[in-house]
């Protein structure tokens, strides 16, 4: 009797190994993304998202996409969920742990979410050549295709063959990283007090000089408007003079 | 568990699901479609804002999916005209997953404002444009 419990109930001649992993993992990526659907705490949501997302890298491998599943582990699990698990910390105050949905709006997605669900199945099934069962041909490694194709050479036969590269959407998807991870930081950074003594008197009589922390009796020394810089020198000498 | 509740069990484990017939694209395309669904009811119902970021992160993964399985020369079929997406279903998932990463960036950004500013991240209660 062999270990695997399946091996003893179907003769293991007989087993599509691609159809019982396609089967493991569809079974986990789609669990894992309604049990995120339906539970309320969002510790337990990130979790399962987690799993689902990487359930879903095993997918990847399994149609022979593996530069993509790698990278699916590599930027999704590894950097943007983890990037949502620091949200959620940094927000988990207790009463924002579980904000409960009210029962109407949970009946409401959930007919929604079915009938939306029976459309998409419909219009899956009803596509004859998506159903066609796989030949099962072996996808040589992609990964060197992939490169060559971000640097603008398409070197992968059949029916890609010809068809242009992609190295101007790699350099503007790069580009636009690099200006949303710097106005990323920009938004999140964090907030300077200032001191609100004395400063909104000065702001309201000279803008110029609201950049100098300046105590009442320096304003005499204010000279007239045109020169800023000597007048911003000018008040801040004045102010370490009065200490 | 006998040997006679296997011999029993096996033909009726392959009624269930015939665990030797090869999957199809429509099968990932279903597998797919779940995903989707469940991002989108998570948009609409979660009224924490990392919930609909998760909700959204659920829905590029579904389409993510169809592409991948559109691409794949393992799963093509025999009398398939078009022979899939080829290698533009993988790079358009590539692409995918780098635009995903940048917008859970802003919009973890924007959420952690957000709280600054409200104390909290109830989606309701974002409401200071409401005329």
């Amino acid at each position: 009797m062999s270990l695997l419990p399946l091996g003893a109930l179907v003769p293991l001649a007989a087993i599509n190994w691609h159809t019982l992993f396609f089967l493991l993992f569809a079974l986990l990526a789609c669990g894992f993304a309604v049990a995120v659907v339906a539970s309320t705490n969002v510790v337990r949501m990130a979790l399962h998202l987690v799993f689902s997302l990487a359930a879903t890298a095993g997918l990847f491998f399994l149609a022979g996409a593996e530069f993509v599943g790698a990278m699916q582990l590599m930027i999704y699990v590894g950097g943007t969920l983890v990037l949502l698990v620091f949200g959620v910390m940094l927000t988990a105050r207790a009463p924002f742990v579980s904000l409960a949905t009210p029962a109407r709006d949970r009946l409401l997605g959930g007919v929604a979410g079915l009938g939306l669900l029976a459309l998409l199945v419909w219009a899956v099934v009803g596509v004859e050549a998506w159903s066609l069962p796989a030949m099962g041909t072996v996808a040589e490694p992609s990964a060197t295709p992939l490169g060559m194709a971000l640097l603008g050479v398409r070197v992968d036969g059949g029916p890609g063959h010809g068809r242009a590269g992609y190295l101007l959407p790699f350099e503007i998807v790069s580009v636009h990283l690099l200006v949303v991870l710097v106005g990323a930081a920009y938004l999140a950074r964090a907030k300077r007090r200032r001191t609100p003594r004395s400063l909104d008197a000065v702001a309201s009589a000279d803008p110029v000089e609201s950049v100098a922390v300046t105590p009442p009796g320096a304003a005499v020394a204010r000279p007239a408007p045109g020169g800023s810089r000597s007048a911003l020198v000018a008040s801040t000498v004045n102010d370490g003079g009065g200490r | 568990m006998g040997e006679s509740f296997h011999a029993a069990a096996g033909p009726a484990l392959l009624a269930v699901w015939p665990i030797s017939e090869p999957v199809s694209v429509a099968h990932y395309m279903a597998v797919g479609a779940v995903m989707f669904v469940a991002g989108v009811v998570c948009m609409a119902v979660k009224r924490n804002a990392l919930g609909v970021l998760m909700g959204i992160e659920l829905v590029l993964n579904g389409a993510n999916i169809n592409f991948v399985a559109l691409s794949s020369p393992y799963l093509r079929g025999l009398g398939d005209p078009g022979g899939g997406l080829g290698l533009d279903g993988q790079v358009t998932a590539l692409f995918v997953i780098l635009l995903a990463a940048a917008e859970a960036a802003v919009a973890l950004a924007i959420t952690l404002n957000f709280y600054n500013n409200h104390a909290t991240v109830d989606v309701d209660r974002g409401e200071d444009l409401k005329g």
